[in-house]
């Protein structure tokens, strides 16, 4: 026996947080140079059967996770109890911020749009969280946002020991979506309005649903609605109740299709398509509360298919090149947008083009001409982009100022989550011949997948592939 | 090591050969066969003598109900099932009834047991379809993991000590963790004649050291197999099941 305890080969260290269902002590291995935690479950006082069912769900999850929203998994085991060994995060959770609110919108918009990114991969990665609240957010010093405690979460392929034992629902009541305080787990969008109501309280100060701790107090977020959050805080912009709102519709459909989604409305505030949400100064009266609650057809729909939700919505960018872009590229990338914004509902589409500018810092005082170069393009994007006959929750547009066009097309879209990039062949040209194409630098080099389209079918030139002369049928 | 887990061949050597085939490229280290052979598929004789050739290499096999049938009749069969077990009957010769007769109901090997049906009662092949089967199965046997096949629908149980028991369907090339603080229980899809809407061929990947078991989804020639069938003048519906994984 040696003085210094051990499990599973690392070393424990001193007690570095008591929960309510488990304990997390720092450790160390001699293979990993970096500061550990293990977590131990509180089993002898455990009169909660779903701490040990919590603990187990997250020694399923947690070594299935990677990517930099999570802490990484060192190993998990049984002997001679159960536990759990992990990456110490250098970072603190968004507790300490509940003291400084409220907190200004652009502020709010940046943690809100750092959050879903790191659900976005979450989700990405078949799991809902089902547990968002600042305590189990952590910032690491870049400001990537850290999810930590799986123990509630769902994972789409494994078996969800939590559902079939359990059912009363777990979760923290002042975040918990209402599908979730009705029973069903699985939903990404569970965790859309945990986030929602988490940035409600850091605009306003105040939790939008207080902490009901009865199930029948939970189920009122169910009609009733919070006061928008301008009627809390003047200072909130239309804006963000524009999103806050969205994120809390009792109804997992009305909320944004995924949590890139989100993070992008919350990174382009002048993109969001204000509705009567944004509006709202007070509550609904009291007559249209008592008939929702009432009227079933006023109930929402807290089921769906959701297996295939993070595919079905997708953020596509068309880049176009509105200097040489020939009338038929122009309706040829229309066509295909909309074939693809046809096919997927819950795609939305982000036009973007690119104001080359020689200016090494772009921001540097635009002058007049410049400013009104900048508003023509997002007229003639605008332009393009009608015939789409998309709304415009689903339709954005950007004139981005950049030195580089591919870099520019690139960089916007690992920024953005984007998932699908189109974009229009040149036009054989000298140009093309000399510097190589844009398309293909960004067909090359971007995160995701890319579509280059082609216009043809008039014209003599008969591309190499296609033997037979125009004109033959 | 890495354990093949094949359930419910059925007489079909192009789902069988399929299967091997992918778990060759997979480093499996043993073979188990989980019982009914033969019976509505058009080759036993041809499965047979793969198998035996196997079990020469080290696999194991059990015995399932239609292995009994072809040598006992059938008893408690559907009239497809007991049209093809007697067809089936009528061209096993003697070598081949020996194997099948071999077979034992059950065998354990290190925390596992292997089985064809409900392991508390074998030679009752009642079907583990829910939680309370799975149960009932588990609490007939000390192992910690029990496989089983019959059914042709993949499943997955997970008994713990305090009694919860968890039931999944697991999807097809996940590897599922086996956590050592349950007891659990697989239910193998069928390699021969899947009847979970899937129509590939289906086997289960053991994986002693990762502690996981993932249910696999193999294609496989269909068109062939179910042509054999008609050719053999066994049930039509036997042909056309096979398509439809149903």
């Amino acid at each position: 026996m040696t003085d210094a305890e051990t499990i599973g080969g690392f070393t424990l260290g001193p007690l570095v947080h008591r929960g309510g269902m488990a304990v997390l002590r720092e450790a160390t291995h001699p293979d990993q140079a970096g500061p550990l935690l293990v977590k131990l479950p509180l089993l002898a006082e455990g009169e909660d059967p779903a701490a040990i069912v919590s603990f187990e769900m997250e020694q399923m999850i947690m070594p299935r996770l990677s990517g930099p929203h999570v802490p990484r998994c060192f190993g998990t085991g049984h002997e001679p109890k159960p536990w759990l060994a992990m990456e110490r995060i250098e970072g603190v959770s968004l507790l300490p911020l509940l003291d400084r609110l409220p907190i200004p919108a652009e502020q709010v918009a940046a943690i809100g749009a750092a959050i879903a990114d790191a659900l976005e991969s979450l989700h990405r990665q078949g799991v809902v969280h089902l547990d968002i609240k600042p305590a189990n957010i952590l910032r690491r010093a870049d400001g990537t946002m850290v999810l930590i405690d799986f123990g509630l979460s769902h994972h789409a392929q494994l078996p969800d020991l939590m559902a079939e034992e359990f059912s009363l629902p777990y979760g923290s009541a002042p975040y918990m979506a209402p599908e979730q305080v009705m029973g069903v787990r699985g939903d990404p969008a569970s965790d859309i309005f945990a986030l929602g109501a988490m940035m409600y309280a850091f605009v306003t100060g105040i939790t939008p649903f207080g902490d009901p701790q009865h199930l029948r107090a939970m189920k009122r977020r169910l009609w009733w609605d919070p006061p928008p959050p301008r009627a809390r805080q003047a200072d909130c912009p239309p804006w963000l109740q524009e999103a806050i709102l969205r994120c809390l519709e009792p109804s997992p459909a009305r909320r944004h299709p995924s949590a890139s989604q989100l993070a992008f409305d919350l990174r382009h505030p002048d993109g969001i398509a204000l509705t009567a949400r944004a509006e709202k100064l007070r509550r609904d009266p009291w007559t249209a509360r008592i008939r929702r609650r009432f009227n079933p057809d006023h109930a929402p729909r807290l089921r769906r298919a959701i297996a295939v939700l993070q595919e079905n919505a997708p953020i596509v960018l068309v880049a176009l090149d509105l200097d040489a872009m020939s009338d038929s590229m122009a309706a040829t990338l229309c066509r295909v947008v909309g074939q693809v914004a046809a096919t997927i509902p819950g795609a939305r589409v982000a036009c973007v083009n690119v104001l080359r500018t020689r200016r090494v810092l772009p921001d540097a005082g635009l002058d007049d001409a410049g400013r009104n170069k900048h508003i023509q393009r997002l007229i003639a994007l605008r332009h393009w982009s009608a015939p789409l006959g998309l709304p415009e929750q689903r339709l954005t547009h950007h004139v981005l100022e950049e030195i580089d066009v591919a870099e520019a097309v690139l960089g916007y879209a690992a920024h953005n989550r984007v998932d699908h990039i189109i974009i229009g062949a040149r036009d054989d040209s000298l140009a093309r011949r000399m510097l190589g194409s844009v398309a293909a630098r960004v067909a090359r080099d971007a995160p995701c997948s890319v579509t280059v389209v082609r216009a043809r079918g008039h014209g003599p030139t008969n591309e190499a592939g296609d033997d037979r002369a125009p004109g033959v049928a | 090591m890495r354990i093949a887990l094949l359930a419910d061949v059925h007489a079909n050597l192009e789902a069988l050969e399929a299967c091997l085939a992918d778990a060759a490229l997979r480093d499996v280290g043993r073979l188990v066969f989980l019982g009914d052979l033969v019976g509505y598929g058009a080759d036993p004789m041809a499965v047979l003598d793969r198998v035996r050739g196997l079990m020469g290499q080290g696999a194991l096999a059990l015995r399932g109900n239609h292995d009994e049938g072809a040598l006992r009749g059938p008893e408690g069969f559907s009239s497809d099932a007991a049209d093809a077990i007697r067809w089936t009957a009528a061209r096993l010769d003697a070598p081949a009834r020996a194997l099948l007769d071999a077979l034992p109901m059950t065998l354990a090997e290190e925390d596992r047991l292997y089985t064809h049906a409900d392991a508390s009662h074998p030679a009752a092949w009642h079907y583990v379809t829910d939680a309370a089967g799975a149960r009932r199965s588990l609490a007939g046997t000390q192992a910690r993991l029990v496989f089983c096949g019959h059914t042709h629908d993949p499943l997955l149980f997970g008994l713990h000590a305090n009694g919860h028991i968890a039931s999944h369907r697991p999807p097809g090339g996940v590897a599922m963790p086996l956590l050592a603080s349950r007891r659990w229980l697989g239910v193998i899809g069928s390699v021969g004649q899947p009847r979970d809407g899937n129509p590939a061929a289906c086997y289960g990947l053991l994986d002693t050291t990762a502690n996981t078991c993932a249910w696999l989804r193999v294609p496989y020639d269909i068109a062939t197999a179910a042509a054999k069938i008609e050719g053999a003048g066994l049930p039509q519906r036997l042909a056309d099941r096979l398509f439809q994984g149903l």
